[in-house]
C-alpha cells in the first residue's frame, strides 16, 4: 500500500517561493502502517503529530511513508525522502533490523535521525553517529532493569524465552547482564510463531521461580492467552513490549498480575504526562501506548531544537538536540555521550481499572539508567 | 524429558495437526476438484476469526461466534467465487496465483479499514478455560482438548460427506473428469460454488477456533497458509485423506522437532549452541519432511499420478 500524506504544511508563501528550508524543518517519517506491526507505527506517528500540533508551529512539514516492516522497502523510502523530498530529519522506524538498514546510510549523508523506537546495540557502541539521536531506549535497557529487579526480589531460577532473531538475543543478553541468579532454561522460538503449546509445557515442567519473556506484537498476545489457559502458575515478567496497551486490550484479564519494565507509564506522576494522556485519548479515542509516548517525546525534542537553532546550521542544530531541553513525559531525560537516553526504568504491574486492563507503576527498577555500549562510542 | 511431558507434547502436536487439517481440507478440495490454487484461503481464515471476535464481543456467546465465523467465511467464499474465481478456472496457475494474491491484499486492507490495525480480543469460553486432569497425571488445557475433539469430528463428517452422499459423489466425479460430469447434466457452476463455500467455511471455522488462543489480527492467515500448502503437498494434492495424514505428520513433526531437537543436540554440545542449532533445525523440520516424502513419493502420500 502506498500511503503518503503531507501534513502541517509550511505557510503558503514559503511554498510558492520554494524557500521551505529557510526557516522550517522538513521531516520524513518511515514507519510501519500496514501488516502485523501496524499498531506500533500508528501510535508513534500519532504521538509525534500530537506534539507538533500542540507546539503550534506551522513550519514543520511532515511526509509519512509506510515501510510494511520490510527492510528493502524502508531503504527505498529513505533514498526517496533524502534525494527527492530533500528532508532534513528522518524518524519513525519501529524495528531494529530496519533501523540497521536505514540509519547508517542517512546519517552518513548528513541528515539527522531521531529514533522513536528501536535501539540496536550496534548503533549505541562502535556504530554511533553524531547525527543519530535515540529518543526511546537502547534495546537492552528494559531487560537490564528487569534483571536487576529480579535479583533484588529473590528470584533464584528463571526460564527465558524470546524469538530467534537479533533483538530477541539482545533482550535476553540484557536481562542476564544484571541478573545474578540461575538460568533454568533459555528457549528461542521462531520469529512470528503463533502456537506456543510446546514451549508452555516446557515452562510448566521446568524447575524455575519465574518466566521472563520478550515476545512483541501478536506473538505476545498468542503466548499470554495460551499460557493463562494452560494451568501454568509461574509468575511472568517481561519488557514492556510484551505488555503494551495495544497488546493488553487483546489479551484481556489473562495478563493481570504480570510485571513488566518500562521507561513510561500512563499513570507516571511527572509534569505533563497526565495532560499528554488526556489529550491523546481525546484526539484519537484510545489510550496511548509507550510507542505513542515515544513518538510524542520525539516531536517535543524536534520542536525544542527548532526553538534554539536553524536546521541549516547542522552543528548548532546538533548541539540543540543534544541539550534535550524538553519536558519528557517519562520525567527526567538526558542524552548520554552516545546520544542514547539516560532515564529511569520503572517496574509496572498489569491491573484492571474499571473495565480496562492496563499497567500501573509499582516501583523503580533502575534509576538514571544508561546503556552498556556507550564506552565503545567515539565521536 | 519424562514420559508425562512427552505425552503432553504429542497431544500438542495432534492438536496443531487437527487445526492444520481444517485449513488444508478446503485447500485440497478446491485444488483437487477445480484445479485452482487459492492463495486467499488464509484471508478466509482471518475473516472467520474477525467475525467471531466481533460477534463474541457483541453477544458474549462463543457458540454464536463460531456460527458467525462459519457463515461469514462461507458468504465471503461464495462472493469471491462468483465474482473473481469463476473466471480463473480455465486460466493457467500463474494467473490464478496473481489474482488470488491480489485478493489477499484486498481482504487485508479491507479488514484493517473496518476493524482497525490493533489486534482484537477473543477469549476461550469460560467453560473451557483452564486445564483438565487426564490419566497418568497429565494436565492439559481443556480448550485444546476440545479443538482435537472438534477437529476429529469434522474430519469424520467430511469423510462421510465425500464417501456416502450424493454431493460427495459429485465432488469425486468432478475430481476425476470435469467434462464428463457436466455432460451428464450436473450443474457444475453450482457444484463449484458449493465446494468453494465449504472450503471457505472450514477455514473460517479454524480461524475462529485458533483466534481464541492466538492473536486476531490482520495478516494472521498467511503463516498458516504456507503450512497448509506443505500439508497438502505431503498428503497428495486433492486427497482429503492425504490432507488428514499430512496435517497430523506436519503437526507432530513441528512440535516434536521444537521439543526434541535441542535436547538431542544438548547431549553432545553446550546448552546455548544446542539451543541455537536445535531451534534453527526445528523450524526447517517440516520442509525437510516434505522434501524426504517427495523424494520417495513425488505426488505425495495419497496423490494420484
Amino acid at each position: 500500500m502506498k500511503l503518503k500524506s503531507v501534513m502541517l504544511a509550511a505557510c503558503a508563501a514559503a511554498m510558492t517561493t520554494g524557500a521551505v528550508h529557510a526557516d522550517g524543518v522538513k521531516v520524513g517519517m518511515i514507519t510501519t502502517l500496514s501488516g502485523g506491526g501496524a499498531g506500533l507505527g500508528i501510535d508513534v506517528r500519532d504521538g509525534f503529530m500530537l506534539a507538533i500540533q500542540q507546539s503550534g508551529r506551522s513550519d514543520v512539514e511532515l511526509v509519512v511513508e509506510d515501510d510494511q516492516r520490510k527492510p528493502d522497502v524502508a531503504v527505498q523510502l529513505a533514498d526517496k525522502l533524502v534525494q527527492s523530498e530533500k528532508v532534513d530529519v528522518l524518524t519513525g522506524i519501529i524495528w531494529s533490523n530496519l533501523a540497521m538498514a536505514v540509519v547508517p546510510s542517512v546519517t552518513a549523508r548528513g541528515k539527522f535521525y531521531l529514533s522513536p523506537n528501536a535501539g540496536p546495540s550496534a548503533l549505541a557502541g562502535k556504530g554511533c553517529h553524531p547525527n543519530y539521536f535515540n529518543v526511546s531506549w537502547q534495546n537492552d535497557a528494559f531487560n537490564e532493569a528487569a534483571g536487576a529487579w529480579a535479583s533484588e526480589n529473590g528470584i533464584e531460577k528463571v526460564f527465558l524465552l524470546a524469538p530467534n532473531y537479533p533483538a530477541g538475543k539482545d533482550m535476553i543478553a540484557g536481562f542476564k547482564r544484571f541478573y545474578k541468579g540461575e538460568v533454568a532454561s533459555e528457549v528461542y522460538t521462531k520469529l512470528g510463531q503463533t502456537d506456543y503449546a510446546a514451549e508452555i509445557a516446557q515452562v510448566r515442567a521446568a524447575d524455575a521461580d519465574m518466566l521472563y519473556y520478550f515476545l512483541p506484537g501478536g506473538m505476545g498476545i498468542s503466548f499470554m492467552k495460551q499460557y493463562a489457559g494452560s494451568g501454568a502458575d509461574k509468575p511472568v515478567m517481561g519488557p514492556a513490549f510484551s505488555f503494551d496497551q495495544g497488546i493488553l486490550g487483546a489479551i484481556g484479564e489473562a495478563a493481570l498480575g504480570v510485571k513488566n519494565t518500562s521507561h513510561w507509564s500512563k499513570d507516571l506522576d511527572v509534569p505533563g504526562n497526565a495532560e499528554f494522556v488526556a489529550s491523546f485519548t481525546e484526539e484519537y479515542g484510545r489510550l496511548p501506548s509507550l510507542y505513542a509516548a515515544q513518538g510524542y517525546d520525539t516531536g517535543l525534542l524536534l520542536v525544542s531544537a527548532m526553538e534554539k537553532a536553524d536546521v541549516s546550521d547542522a552543528d548548532a542544530f546538533r548541539a540543540a538536540l543534544k541539550e534535550a531541553d524538553f519536558q519528557s513525559v517519562r520525567g527526567d531525560f538526558k542524552f548520554a555521550e552516545n546520544h542514547h537516553p539516560i532515564h529511569t526504568i520503572y517496574m509496572r504491574e498489569v491491573v484492571k481499572e474499571g473495565d480496562v486492563v492496563t499497567n500501573k507503576v509499582i516501583g523503580v527498577a533502575a534509576e538514571d539508567h544508561t546503556d552498556a555500549y556507550g564506552v565503545d562510542c567515539k565521536m | 524429558m519424562d514420559l508425562v511431558l512427552l505425552i503432553e507434547q504429542l497431544l500438542n502436536g495432534l492438536q496443531f495437526g487437527v487445526m492444520l487439517f481444517l485449513m488444508a481440507a478446503g485447500l485440497t478440495l478446491i485444488f483437487g476438484v477445480m484445479g485452482l490454487i487459492n492463495l486467499a484461503h488464509g484471508s478466509l481464515y482471518m475473516i472467520g476469526a474477525f467475525a467471531a471476535a466481533a460477534v463474541a464481543s457483541a453477544t458474549g456467546s462463543f457458540i454464536l461466534a463460531l456460527i458467525a465465523s462459519l457463515a461469514a467465511a462461507a458468504i465471503a467464499g461464495v462472493i469471491v467465487e462468483m465474482v473473481v474465481i469463476r473466471r480463473l478456472y480455465d486460466r493457467d496457475h500463474l494467473d490464478q496465483v496473481l489474482a488470488t494474491f491480489a485478493l489477499i491484499l484486498i481482504f487485508s486492507e479491507g479488514t484493517r479499514w473496518v476493524f482497525g490495525s490493533f489486534p482484537l480480543y477473543l477469549d476461550v469460553p469460560s467453560a473451557l478455560s483452564g486445564a483438565v486432569e487426564l490419566p497418568f497425571g497429565i494436565s492439559y488445557p481443556a480448550y485444546r482438548l476440545a479443538i482435537i475433539g472438534i477437529g476429529l469430528v469434522v474430519a469424520f463428517g467430511l469423510f462421510l460427506l465425500i464417501t456416502r452422499t450424493r454431493i460427495g459423489m459429485r465432488i469425486r466425479a468432478g475430481e476425476s473428469d470435469r467434462e464428463m460430469i457436466a455432460a451428464l447434466g450436473v450443474n457444475i457452476a453450482v457444484l463449484y460454488t458449493a465446494i468453494f463455500a465449504l472450503g471457505a467455511a472450514l477455514a473460517g471455522f479454524a480461524g475462529a477456533l485458533v483466534g481464541a488462543i492466538q492473536s486476531v489480527q490482520v495478516g494472521m492467515g498467511e503463516p498458516v497458509l504456507i503450512l497448509a500448502f506443505v500439508t497438502i503437498v505431503i498428503g497428495g494434492i486433492g486427497s482429503i485423506r492425504g490432507a488428514f495424514v499430512g496435517a497430523l505428520l506436519v503437526g507432530l513433526t513441528d512440535t516434536m522437532g521444537r521439543v526434541l531437537l535441542p535436547v538431542l543436540f544438548g547431549a553432545f554440545m553446550n546448552p546455548s549452541a544446542a539451543m541455537a542449532i536445535g531451534s534453527a533445525l526445528a523450524s526447517m523440520s517440516i520442509y525437510i519432511l516434505m522434501a524426504a516424502i517427495l523424494l520417495f513419493k513425488p505426488t505425495g502420500l495419497y496423490g494420484s499420478a
